[in-house]
């Protein structure tokens, strides 16, 4: 087989019309099936539920959901913004042990957060009874569980998610662009806002999608602060009045607001373009921070990752050994290895369908593909139940079918299948969630690729798979780690699919915090969820420490 | 070149995988008991292993909430490989055979064994255990004597002094509906909008946290089930936190149950019916409820002796298949209440 007759074939491959569009079906078609039910269920409504939601929870909701979807992208998106920068731009005192620590939050689930927080920080515990021992009263004490309480918490759960793409885009471009900005007589603040922030803009606006979609989906944080959502207004009419319709339907709602607020975001910035100028060779210097500059970033940066991190895995760490201990035995093997089993096999497909379908999008930008792509994301802002339920319903179909048609040619001597009770059902269906988390920052980084890239390469001879080895690998391989590591902590945390789609007997950490919590068991929890962020915490700092190297 | 081969090999290792699994999942069916568990895995696999021991009969579940589970259970039809759908709610049984997913399982074993009240009346499904949802006060700040039934609850005295837990959970939508069943809609509808009234502070997630806002004197009464107390006094003997058995002098204290279904299609179906009649036996009745701290289901077995210290009450006659008849009334009311 020679080189060049391979590549230049896939080369006419790629090229042929219409195909693109049909390879973005095949890779998103996991992920728009539970759409496709979702918005099939809208189509009959039941006109006496829709009117009892409609008058008395709908109003509330609406209102409580776009407060703290803003709340939550303004508060994490600033917060792992500057973060970011700080981390990636400047030089302080700690900045090594930040850089990747702060990553850490990461493998904390929201709900833990949540109920962490509530514990620690409510009327009843610890901190307001040592105030009123104080001073008598805690009643002066802001309410945890309040519109701002909900939404400080969601963001310090969620940073991460734009903390890891900005300090991506960051180390990739910013210090040059500044040394230039700079040179042409700009201020360093003005440098910062007028170049390098704008710069990143793809990746910050693709992580605060991430977290708003996120957020959107949530269910176990917002019930531990009892706020209600569309998401819980879901599950109400679901479990509550046991309209599993009326559930779609709100859901198809939701997507539809998802759709409409990313068809904006694209509309703002189809005119800018994001290339890279970046020089391994000669990469600018950190910025040197004033004293009190400097005493402030390391304050700031502090105190995100002690609220974030250290706080809650303390009270974890010590409900761990004053409650739990007992619950640790040889079976946590087993739980340790089937979460990484998962979680790892997800990351690699997910990484895998989301560079196919960033190259196809590069290759053959259509409206149409780029639409398929678009919609096939918003599974990642889909409550996870539904989710699970939207994908699962549709495979059980086809196991049914073929087992009509298996009888119909084997007669009673048919085998039994049971396609939903396997592994594969488990990656199709994370596929459809997490295909966002692994195409946003793919698609970012394949922006700083630029086409003239491509063209010299050409010009040197360097084409098909040899262009994508020499050129492209090295150029988005922060971008590649970036998405391993959030699907791979990701499905760790994952609760609600990991939970229908197991196969018998195949229990993960995730599981085990369900199993826990599920009958309010929280203190016990602690140990499946410690698990968790220790089994998490291995790609994140092996992520960053690779960041550090190419940096 | 390489990155394309190496994606190649990927996905002729993943389809090799998925057509082990397939394979693997194609076998026939052994004789064994397949269970859809919404009650959590430290409560059931004690009671699945014990009934291995005793039988031999191997027993496969899988844990999640009752709401996916049923879907699978109803997507899945005849090819189901369930033979027990198992929840702790009746009103997520109720809602199971309402939609064709149980299967009537008449026996003089389980007739015996448990009352009609905790049964389904067209024995598609029964309860195993007993949960109560009744009053927890503190012994600081309220006496008894000031205490009756659920609806006393909405009196002005409590005004600022009542928590309760959030309205999406299960126990407190069939606790209302049952006190539809008992008072009808509109009065119902105002005792709930007088417990709204009544709230120290937003409603709670779970009883714990409820009970945890009694003991550090954000409030005074509350609304709990029984075994969420035993498990707190069992960490803090010292809690100033007791149980008070709501209404006792007219219909009784609100009971729910855990309780499971013989699925539609149930492949091994004479199995199944042995399991239930072997978990509505005393010895298995004992352990079911211990494990939990919650009564079991039969009257003539002794619930274990931390709850007997809480001393005797009457439970509520009615049966609890009208909870889930009424859930969705419950809801829609206690939206309407403003009781979230």
């Amino acid at each position: 087989m020679s080189r060049s007759s391979e590549s230049s074939r896939s080369r006419r491959l790629w090229r042929s019309p219409g195909l693109g569009v049909v390879f973005a079906l095949l890779v998103c078609l996991p992920a728009l099936v539970p759409l496709v039910v979702i918005v099939g269920a809208a189509i009959s409504p039941q006109a006496e539920v829709w009117a009892h939601l409609a008058q008395y929870v709908l109003p509330e909701v609406v209102a409580n959901t776009v407060k703290l979807v803003i709340g939550v992208a303004l508060i994490g998106g600033t917060l792992g913004t500057s973060l970011a920068w700080l981390t990636a731009m400047c030089e302080f005192p700690g900045r090594r042990f930040f850089d990747w620590a702060l990553l850490l939050p990461l493998a904390i689930p929201a709900y833990v957060l949540a109920f962490v927080a509530v514990g620690f920080l409510d009327y009843a515990g610890p901190l307001q009874a040592w105030l009123r021992d104080i001073f008598g009263t805690s009643s002066w004490f802001p309410r945890i569980r309040s519109t701002g309480g909900t939404i400080l918490v969601l963001s310090l759960a969620f940073y991460p998610y734009v903390y890891l793409m900005a300090r991506s885009a960051f180390l990739t471009q910013g210090r040059r662009a500044l040394e230039a900005a700079q040179m042409l007589g700009h201020s360093r603040q003005a440098a910062a806002w007028r170049v390098a922030i704008p710069l990143a803009r793809p990746w910050i606006v693709a992580g605060i999608a991430l977290i708003v979609m996120e957020t959107l989906a949530d269910f176990g944080a917002v019930s531990v602060f009892n706020y209600n959502t569309f998401t819980t207004a879901i599950y109400r009419a679901w479990f509550g009045m046991f309209s599993v319709s009326a559930a779609l339907q709100l859901a198809g709602v939701l997507l539809l607001f998802v759709l409409l607020a990313f068809a904006l975001e694209r509309r703002s910035r189809t005119a800018a373009h994001f290339s890279s100028s970046r020089d391994l060779s000669r990469e600018a210097p950190r910025l040197r921070l004033q004293p009190l500059a400097r005493y402030s970033a390391v304050c700031f940066v502090a105190l995100v990752f002690v609220l974030a991190f250290a706080l809650p895995i303390l009270q974890l760490l010590f409900w761990v050994f004053t409650r739990a201990m007992s619950d640790l035995d040889a079976r946590y093997l087993g739980f340790v290895a089937r979460s990484v089993v998962l979680s790892l096999s997800a990351a690699v497909v997910i990484v895998a369908a989301s560079v196919l379908l960033a190259y196809i999008l590069r290759r053959r930008p259509t409206t149409l593909t780029r639409s398929v792509i678009r919609v096939a994301m918003i599974g990642y802002a889909v409550p996870g139940t539904v989710l699970a339920v939207g994908i699962l319903v549709p495979v059980i179909l086809l196991n049914n079918f073929l087992q009509e048609q298996l009888r119909s040619w084997f007669g009673a001597a048919a085998p039994a299948l049971l396609l939903q009770g396997t592994l594969l059902t488990v990656l199709i269906a994370y596929l459809a969630r997490f295909l966002a988390v692994g195409f946003n920052p793919i698609e970012s980084g394949l922006q700083r690729v630029t086409h003239s890239i491509d063209e010299a390469a050409a010009g040197l001879g360097v084409v098909g798979g040899a262009l994508l080895r020499k050129v492209h690998v090295p150029l988005l391989r922060t971008s590649l780690a970036t998405a391993a590591t959030l699907v791979f902590v990701d499905v760790m945390k994952e609760m609600p699919i990991t939970l229908i789609t197991r196969p018998f007997g195949w229990d993960t950490l995730a599981v085990r915090v369900f199993e826990m919590t599920s009958e309010g068991e929280w203190e016990r929890a602690a140990l499946p969820a410690v698990a968790i962020v220790l089994v998490g915490l291995v790609p994140a700092a092996m992520l960053t420490r690779r960041g550090a190297h190419v940096a | 070149m390489l990155s394309w081969i190496s994606m190649r090999r990927a996905g002729a290792i993943l389809g090799v995988l998925g057509f082990a699994a397939v394979v693997a999942a194609c076998s026939r069916p052994p004789e064994q008991l397949v269970v859809y568990s919404a009650r959590n895995e430290q409560l059931i696999k004690p009671m699945f292993d014990r009934y291995t021991a005793e039988t031999g009969m191997p027993v496969r579940f899988v844990t999640d909430d009752a709401g996916p589970l049923i879907e699978r259970l109803a997507a899945e039809g005849a090819n189901s490989p369930a033979d027990i759908l198992m929840t702790v709610d009746a009103g997520e049984l109720w809602h199971a055979a309402d939609r064709g997913l149980l299967q009537p399982t008449e026996s003089s074993i389980i007739d015996a064994n448990i009352p009609a009240s905790l049964r389904d009346p067209q024995d598609r499904w029964i309860g195993l255990s007993v949960r109560a949802r009744t009053i927890v006060y503190s012994t600081e700040r309220v006496q008894p004597e000031e205490l009756g039934d659920y609806a006393a609850l909405a009196d002005e005295r409590w005004k600022g002094k009542l928590c309760l837990r959030t309205s999406k959970k299960v126990y407190n939508q069939s606790l209302v509906a049952m006190l539809i069943a008992e008072y009808g809609e509109e009065k119902t509808e105002s005792i709930v909008k007088g417990w709204v009234a009544n709230l120290a502070t937003e409603p709670f997630s779970n009883d714990t946290l409820l009970m945890e806002a009694i003991a550090a004197g954000q409030c005074d009464v509350g609304l709990v089930n029984t075994y969420y107390f035993g498990r707190l006094l069992r960490e803090k003997p010292q809690l100033p936190v007791k149980l008070f058995w709501a209404d006792q002098a007219a219909n009784g204290v609100h009971v729910n149950v855990s309780g499971a279904g013989v699925t539609a299609h149930a492949p091994h179906r004479a199995a199944a019916r042995k399991f239930l009649e072997w978990l509505s036996q005393p010895e298995a009745q004992s352990l079911f409820a211990a494990l939990n701290l919650e009564y079991p289901a039969s009257p003539t077995v002794p619930a274990d002796a931390a709850v007997l210290a809480w001393g005797d009450f009457k439970q509520s006659p009615m049966n609890v298949a009208k909870a889930g008849e009424l859930q969705s009334v419950a809801v829609k009311l206690m939206d309407r209440a403003g009781y979230r």
